[in-house]
């Protein structure tokens, strides 16, 4: 389905996520993360365009890789986005839920 | 039930049993709530104190003995070092799937909040002290305390 966010239309499935990375840009992902009452610090980001990196490289994302990640250890992982950390971070950064159980 | 059209706020898991398949049931299901952002507290009993255990958290096995889905006959599955067997071949495809051992498994779900409760009359009954248990147990609590942490809307509770 169509959305309009940050003044451009965006292709997202059921749930909210873009099914498209390439219509996502900085002020896409600036108003997804208002949308999950979450104003993006620099620390965000740092985890926003490492998420995107992995994804890039086909990893399976999950809370146990974050925790390996060396950027960020699964505490303040959930501190950044307390409400379901990867799920929301992965919606921001624009790019698919992870499909993984733990 | 028709609070908030029945959304699951909390997850009171009660782990009983400290074979290995059961305590990765519990642990699962309890970061899986959280990954959902939903909140999740364990409540550790009985044999299900032995998971928290620090000098038994890392030897927990599967049952071999009166487990059908093991498709090993039961008369074999009480030979000595069959349990190690099961045990190191299971853990072997949970390492291919990403699942954490038990120890850094608990650090998982203490860093995402899990609130982790002993009992206290099993702890009383194993002669077990606080001090013997992980560290991210937060508090040795009755039963009683347990109901009282499970009050309010779209809470549900679990037995393991």
């Amino acid at each position: 389905m169509e959305k309009t966010i940050a003044g451009k239309t965006i292709t997202v499935n059921e749930e909210g996520y873009l099914t498209d990375f390439n219509q996502w840009d900085e002020k896409i992902g600036e108003a997804l993360a208002t949308e999950a009452n979450i104003t993006l610090s620099p620390r965000h980001w740092e985890v926003v365009k490492y998420l995107q990196n992995e994804q890039k490289n086909q990893v399976a994302l999950s809370i146990r890789r974050i925790g390996k990640s060396g950027l960020v250890d699964i505490k303040e992982f959930y501190q950044l986005f307390p409400n379901a950390p990867l799920k929301t971070a992965t919606k921001i950064a624009g790019i698919p839920k992870p499909a993984s159980c733990i | 039930m028709n609070e908030n059209k029945g959304a699951i706020k909390k997850m009171m898991i009660i782990l009983s049993k400290a074979t290995l398949e059961n305590v990765y049931a519990a642990f699962v299901l309890a970061n899986g709530a959280r990954m959902e952002g939903i909140e999740a507290e364990m409540f550790f009993t009985f044999f299900g104190l032995e998971a928290v255990h620090k000098k038994k958290l890392e030897h927990l096995h599967v049952a071999t003995v009166g487990n059908p889905a093991m498709h090993i006959p039961t008369m074999l599955g009480g030979l000595p070092g069959m349990e190690a067997f099961a045990t190191s071949m299971m853990k072997k495809e949970m390492e291919k799937i990403d699942m954490p051992e038990v120890p850094e498994f608990l650090e998982i779900l203490s860093a995402s909040g899990v609130k982790m409760w002993a009992c206290r009359l099993a702890m009383d009954m194993f002669h077990y002290k606080k001090e013997d248990l992980y560290e991210g147990v937060d508090e040795v609590i009755t039963v009683g305390d347990f109901y009282k942490k499970s009050e309010g809307e779209g809470v549900h509770m679990l037995f393991i």
